[in-house]
């Protein structure tokens, strides 16, 4: 059965229709990549799982319970945490109080703790007490998603976590994920760069303004059926 | 010499007190955004509870005080989780609107109830006891207490807010409602929280407020005046800038006190604007926003 369901999911901004119909599944263990174009919903996705899209109709049902009406504290208490886009730490909070919000509200047995966040990404235990602005962009990355981790959810929802990032920067945050998969959470990720994200993933979504245009296996699927996805044909 | 020596220390004790009316206001200003315009007729009702407490059970105020606390912050998270939640959102009017609906039904109804007479907390002989220092000064145990009072009370919501993972919610509540959410914190709750907590603080400066002075029912809105210019004088977000703006406030009217009678409110005023007019942020402004 799948970790996550979603059936015609529908997603709004006031009159303005984000989402149409988006018919998904996450299996567990899975690593799902989600690309598109600017605008295409990817981020209206995860915030409608996420419990952020107050409105949206349609079903999310996540190991069996129907969560599409739940508001995001009741969602995130079931195991399924969101790396918000543009990282959004807590500016007031250190590095290290950033990484136990994550955990304070859903204190689940789970691989993931402070010290196995900070073997994760070592820097982070460097500048544990520092002023969460004063990181550079790739270390607040990973202290996103230390923090998403430190509630040991089921389910990772990734939103464009390589954005505005140096290379170096990005394979050094990509070099994580195949450790939180080993650890049996399920990921989706929404990327932007399409090469990064067909390394990881098992299966790929594409969408586009709003609609499902493609999904498949990374290998299965050819440079023109994802070029005519992404932009349209 | 000794005269200005005394101004001074009599000038930090009122500070406390005025510390003290402006912690509350601080805590809810630093957690949701909120201006509770009601926060002054809140210390005047809490005063009225702590005198009926005191009446009823026979009780010396401080006692009453403590017997008053869990009422008020129930009463406080029940305001905010029932009335005040419903006004916040991006729009700053319905929450002033609301809180200063609620300081004129505060007002009207402790008249209905109380009448205008003035009241006063008695508690025996510690009123009017004072330590001598000498050299012509002393000062009295209750103003001492008070400024004690809210050190402490400053220490604790500094511990609360710094050291627990409550005070971990409250500064992430403030920071950003939606990613504190993703954070499994239900921020209705939160919200209800911390005005509990500062309907305790309120019971406090209640405490103290009619330990040192007489209070009626229009006496609300002077009192939120200062605990608005110690705030500001201190610089939002920060508790001990709050207690260091009490501590102004306090010393600029005493001072002012001191040249002509009249001069005390509006020396505090003119203290208030200095600071404004050389320092907008306050004296000690929180690093970001």
């Amino acid at each position: 059965m799948a970790l996550l369901e979603t059936r015609n999911l529908q997603a709004f901004y006031g009159d303005f229709q984000a989402l149409y119909g988006i018919d998904s599944h996450v299996d567990t263990g899975e690593t799902i990549a989600i690309i598109g174009a600017n605008g295409a919903g990817k981020s209206t996705y995860l915030k409608a799982i996420a419990g952020l899209m107050p409105g949206s109709a349609g079903s999310v049902v996540f190991d069996g319970q129907p969560i599409g009406s739940h508001p995001a504290a009741a969602v995130m208490k079931l195991g399924i945490a969101l790396v918000p886009e543009g990282r959004r730490l807590f500016p007031s909070l250190t590095i290290e109080e950033n990484l136990l919000i994550g955990g304070d509200r859903r204190k689940l047995p789970g691989p993931w703790s402070l010290q196995r966040v900070y073997a994760l990404f070592p820097i982070l235990k460097e500048r544990r007490s520092a002023a969460t602005p004063t990181l550079s962009g790739g270390q607040q990355q990973m202290a996103a998603i230390g923090r998403a981790l430190m509630s040991n959810p089921r389910l990772l929802l990734c939103d464009e976590i390589s954005l505005g990032l140096a290379p170096i920067i990005i394979a050094d945050i990509y070099a994580a994920l195949p450790r939180i998969k080993a650890e049996g959470t399920s990921v989706v990720l929404v990327e932007q760069d399409i090469a990064q994200a067909m390394k990881v993933a098992d299966r790929v979504y594409c969408f586009q303004e709003g609609r499902l245009s493609l999904a498949g296996r990374p290998r299965e699927l050819t440079r023109d059926q994802i070029h005519r996805a992404y932009f349209g044909a | 010499m000794t005269g200005l020596l005394d101004a001074l220390i009599q000038g930090v004790l009122l500070g406390g007190l005025y510390a003290l009316f402006a912690a509350g206001l601080s805590l809810i200003f630093g957690v949701m955004r909120l201006v509770n315009l009601a926060h002054g007729d809140l210390i005047v009702l809490a005063a009225f509870v702590i005198l009926v407490v005191a009446e009823k059970l026979g009780l010396d105020p401080f006692a009453a005080a403590l017997v008053a606390l869990p009422v008020l912050f129930a009463a406080g998270f029940a305001l905010q989780y029932v009335l005040l939640n419903r006004t916040l959102g991006r729009d700053l009017l319905p929450p002033l609107l609301v809180t200063f609906g609620l300081s004129i039904i505060i007002q009207n109804g402790l008249l209905q109830l109380f009448s205008a007479d003035s009241q006063r907390l008695r508690s025996g002989a510690i009123e009017t006891a004072s330590i001598a220092l000498g050299g012509g000064i002393a000062i009295g145990v209750v103003p001492l207490l008070t400024l004690l009072g809210a050190v402490l009370v400053i220490v604790i919501l500094n511990l609360i807010f710094y050291r627990t993972p409550l005070g971990r919610a409250f500064r992430a509540t403030s920071d950003d409602l939606d990613v504190a959410q993703l954070m499994g914190i239900d921020i209705r709750r939160v919200f209800a929280t911390a005005m509990g907590v500062a309907f305790t603080v309120i019971a406090i400066a209640a405490l103290y407020l009619g330990l040192r002075a007489n209070f009626d029912p229009t006496s609300g809105p002077a009192r939120l005046l200062y605990a608005f210019e110690a705030v500001i004088i201190g610089g939002l977000g920060s508790f001990w800038g709050t207690l260091a703006g009490g501590i102004v406030l306090g010393l600029a009217q005493t001072i002012g006190a001191r040249i002509d009678p009249e001069w005390q409110i509006l020396s505090g005023h003119l203290a208030f604007l200095a600071v404004l007019v050389l320092r907008p942020r306050g004296l000690f402004p929180r690093a970001q926003d």
